[in-house]
């Protein structure tokens, strides 16, 4: 309508430029070591799977990629069901402090990791969960939960008030309106909340990493181990990666139709 | 000046429309005469917006032309047309102060600095916003924005027409009168063309010169406002305009009387020969029944409705629910009581249209 | 809109996610702060030091207070150049990017799939991508004569590490933008048209107005997010050559864990972490007057 063609061509190059890199590991994941130091090719001449076959049977590998889905998806459900109530309130009414924890809160999701190593690690040791997934998975609630919080925040205020006064009118105890009435409403939001939840903590490798050393390895963390006596195993990394990729691509499937309105977040 | 011809103009959203459903907008030819003042009247959904849009460009008919005057304009741009549209909310540049926000289509026009300062403060003056030139758009009233709104596009001295969209829909009750009042003036001062889209019967009754009714994408009928009162030709057009709407009652007619549920009553006219097969009804407004103790057709009345000004009842004629007027010297309604019709004031509609009869 | 009721008891909803707060900063920042404070002379014997290690640390005079003030410039102006970067770009794109259509689906979805990539992938991915031997990137580049090498030569580092924060983070950018581009109701483009604005002025004048809020939401979150930069540049560069691309995070968390200088590792953390919450708080302010204009 008001697009010329310059627009479009600009997006597609810009798309083409951003699945380069990714294009290019999948490239080096379909071939072997030897093949990798022998030649730069464009694309794999003799693809194989023989990588990917050799994370599959390595339980490490494996146990590896369940612990990192663990710890995900239990910091997910943390943070979200924390949020609900405190997004609720946030929204609804005002109390005292509200502005000011609201803003703590947000100076929570900006906190660098870096800082929380060392307190972390000591945290978690003194309280015996260190090298567990729930260390991990309560310790990215540092950031998690605040953006639960503010993004849950939007998407409440998206109700009207309205029909909460109507509920009470009619009856509903709390618990009663929040779980049949309202959670509905804003189903909406609890997924793109939990998408958010889901991205930052799936992709988040310094708290992983420190918080854990032999039984709750990440996925990160086994990767990082992929040294072999002849060198860097460049093909076994790719496909390590390639592998990291698949749940995230997954996970924006499912929500594509709502990425656009998550990112508005009722804030824009 | 431009007059405006429609001609065949129809619109379906989809590519490929099969059947009447799928037209927002059914074939319309109509003119619009220059310097008139008009009102498309309709509930939402009826098409008024997407004309409305045909004619200022924001969308190009799937069939039939648009001409100005005698130019054919149905592929032309927007921007080339030469009309000014109002919306719904007040459309302002945030950034600008009222004067910037008014010179805004002159600028842009590449128009020398003199006449631009000229034509913004006739504009401002005449829509009462010099006051307010130097301040910035974005803190005034929404009603002072509209204003701005409707000044950027008379600012244009070549504009031939004024098209508005529901442009009171976010004013403050208390000053759409007000609002109301300036555009009547502005239309009067300027002589131009306006097409004044809204759901708002009073808002169409007030302002236009003669009204369009549309429904379900049809133009049910053009008229003056009297017209549509005392003649409409449509039973949708005595629904929806009128508060409350026509009484409509199913019937049978011969010559000059008609039977409604068993009780008989004088047409103005004689129908002697109506299309058998169709749907009969008979048509009298609310302000011409009126409610008698004595003579006239048996009634239950259901409901007394005090308006201050005048009182209605709602009656129940045999299996119809109907409105009438109670007289202002009749004190109290007993439960039982009779209606007359005025019979000069009485329609009938054969599916939906109005037959015109012959003097009895 | 109408006011909200005051309601004290409201605290109790936000009880849990007190609970966690505790649990994930104040408990640990108090450690930190703790720490910061004290001196170790070993075997766990701690002495009182004051504001010893603060003073240390901010005086650019000795060890600590160099190396703290180097790595600070670095990542701000690391954190700088990538918004020059990204901010621009990002709103080129999202103007690029139709109002409806299928290649908004496919285009959200290609671009949010480098954010959901663990960043130390992201890190693998440019070090296979940028070396010239087995990289598409490195090998282009030096096959143009162009004296890259990431482990080596500190300008190609830095450019690299930009150039991966651009490609990894330029999506968030994108997609706020977008959805604060698609927020604005099409009366305002029509006005324009029938105004007879140039493209240009329709950028300047009612679109970049209407993305105030979100701008300032994506500066603060991509700020936040370069200074606090810590896998990839470790993944790729190792924080190198020497220490070109060595960043607050890195540093701090090389001193915090690598070696047992506790009180210093505590200093620079609180200080960090004061500089985030002092930017923080500057741009909620910088979002509260821009929703209170807005209002007027």
């Amino acid at each position: 309508m008001r697009q010329g063609l310059a627009p479009r061509l600009v997006l597609l190059v810009y798309l083409l430029l951003l699945m380069l890199p990714i294009y290019w590991l999948v490239n080096m994941s379909l071939r072997t070591n030897s093949e990798i130091m022998s030649g730069l090719v464009l694309w794999p001449h003799h693809p194989t799977l023989a990588k990917y076959r050799a994370i599959f049977n390595d339980p490490s590998w494996v146990h590896a990629f369940g612990v990192s889905l663990t710890y995900v998806a239990i910091n997910t459900v943390i943070s979200v069901a924390v949020a609900l109530p405190a997004a609720y309130a946030f929204n609804r009414y005002r109390f005292i402090g509200d502005k000011h924890l609201f803003f703590w809160l947000l100076t929570n999701l900006m906190a660098p990791a870096a800082v929380f190593a060392m307190p972390f690690f000591q945290l978690y040791y003194a309280v015996g969960l260190f090298d567990t997934v729930w260390a991990v998975a309560l310790a990215h609630c540092l950031f998690n939960v605040p953006l639960a919080v503010w993004i849950l925040e939007g998407f409440v205020g998206g109700v009207p008030r309205e029909i909460d006064e109507t509920a009470a009118i009619d009856g509903y105890s709390f618990p009663r309106f929040f779980i049949r009435i309202f959670l509905p409403l804003i189903a909406n939001g609890v997924g793109v909340t939990a998408f958010f939840c889901f991205m930052f903590s799936w992709v988040e490798e310094l708290l992983a990493t420190t918080l854990t050393s032999s039984n709750a390895l990440p996925f990160a963390a086994v990767m990082t181990r992929s040294y072999s006596a002849s060198g860097m195993d460049w093909a076994l990394l790719a496909s390590a990666g390639v592998l990291t990729m698949i749940p995230g691509a997954v996970v924006i499937w499912f929500v594509r139709n709502h990425i656009a309105k998550g990112f508005a977040l009722g804030r824009v | 000046m431009a007059r405006i011809k429609l001609d065949g103009i129809a619109h379906a959203y989809l590519s490929h429309p099969r059947s009447d459903e799928d037209y927002a907008l059914k074939p319309l030819h109509h003119v619009w005469e220059q310097g008139m003042a008009y009102a498309l009247l309709g509930p939402s959904g009826c098409g008024k917006t997407t004309l409305l849009n045909i004619i200022s460009g924001l969308v190009t008919p799937s069939e039939g032309r648009l001409f100005f005057d005698e130019t054919d304009v149905t592929h032309l741009p927007t921007e080339q047309r030469n009309i000014a549209q109002v919306f719904q909310f007040p459309v302002i540049y945030d950034t600008m102060t009222v004067a910037q926000n008014l010179a805004f289509p002159l600028k842009n026009r590449k128009l020398p600095k003199p006449i631009i300062a000229r034509r913004v403060a006739e504009i401002a003056a005449m829509l009462d916003l010099t006051r307010d030139l130097n301040r910035r758009a974005r803190g005034l009233t929404a009603d002072a924005k509209q204003k701005i709104s409707l000044g950027r596009g008379l600012v244009r001295a070549d504009v031939s027409a004024v098209l508005f969209d529901e442009p009171l829909t976010v004013i403050d009750p208390a000053l759409k009168w007000e609002l109301r009042s300036k555009l009547k003036a502005v239309h009067r001062a300027l002589d131009l063309l306006m097409i004044y889209v809204t759901h708002d019967q009073i808002e169409a009754l007030t302002f236009a010169d003669k009204v369009v009714v549309m429904n379900e994408g049809r133009a049910v009928q053009i008229g003056t406002p009297e017209d549509l009162f005392e003649r409409p030709e449509h039973t949708f057009v005595g629904y929806f305009i009128g508060s409350p709407g026509m009484n409509l009652m199913s019937a049978k007619v011969s010559g000059s009387r008609a039977l409604v549920d068993g009780s008989e009553l004088q047409l103005g006219s004689a129908y002697p020969s109506l299309a058998t097969g169709g749907r009969v009804q008979v048509g009298v407004r609310p302000d011409y029944t009126s409610l008698t103790a004595g003579a006239g057709l048996p009634v239950q009345v259901r409901r007394i409705a005090d308006l201050g000004r005048k009182r209605l009842a709602y009656v129940t004629l045999g299996s119809h629910q109907i409105v009438a007027t109670v007289p202002p010297d009749m004190a109290s309604v007993a439960d039982q009581a009779n209606v007359t019709f005025d019979p000069a004031h009485t329609h009938v509609y054969v599916d939906d249209i109005r037959v015109a009869g012959v003097a009895a | 809109m109408t006011e909200k009721p005051i309601n004290n008891r409201a605290w109790l909803f936000t009880l849990p996610v007190l609970a966690f707060v505790l649990f994930s900063s104040i408990i640990p920042m108090m450690t930190v702060v703790n720490y910061s404070v004290q001196d170790t002379m070993g075997a766990n014997h701690f002495f009182w030091n004051g504001a010893g290690w603060f003073r240390d640390l901010l005086n650019p005079s000795t060890e600590i207070g160099a190396r703290f003030n180097d790595a600070l410039f670095r990542t701000l102006a690391f954190s700088l150049t990538a918004l020059l970067v990204e901010v621009p770009l990002g709103i080129a794109m999202a103007l690029c990017i139709p109002r409806k259509g299928w290649v908004v689906g496919v285009s959200l979805v290609v671009m949010a799939l480098p954010m959901l990539i663990p960043w130390n992938v992201v890190g693998t991915i440019w070090q296979i991508f940028t070396r010239a031997d087995i990289g598409l990137f490195g090998a282009a580049l030096t096959g143009l004569g162009i004296n890259y090498n990431v482990t080596q030569n500190a300008v190609s580092a830095w450019i690299t590490i930009v150039i991966i924060d651009v490609w990894h983070w330029t999506p968030l950018v994108i997609l706020l933008s977008y959805a604060g581009l698609r927020a604005i109701p099409d009366a305002f483009y029509q006005a324009a048209r029938i105004d007879g604005a140039s493209r240009w002025a329709v950028f300047l004048n009612i679109e970049l107005p209407k993305l105030q809020k979100v701008l300032v939401i994506a500066v603060l979150l991509r700020f936040m997010q370069t200074f606090m930069i810590y896998t990839e540049p470790v993944v790729v560069t190792g924080g190198g050559p020497g220490s070109a691309t060595t960043f607050l995070s890195i540093d701090l968390v090389k001193i915090a864990l690598g070696q047992v200088d506790l009180g210093n590792a505590a200093a620079m953390s609180l200080v960090y972490y004061l500089i985030t919450l002092t930017v923080c708080w500057i741009f909620y302010t910088i979002m509260a007057q821009i929703e209170r204009r807005r209002d007027a």
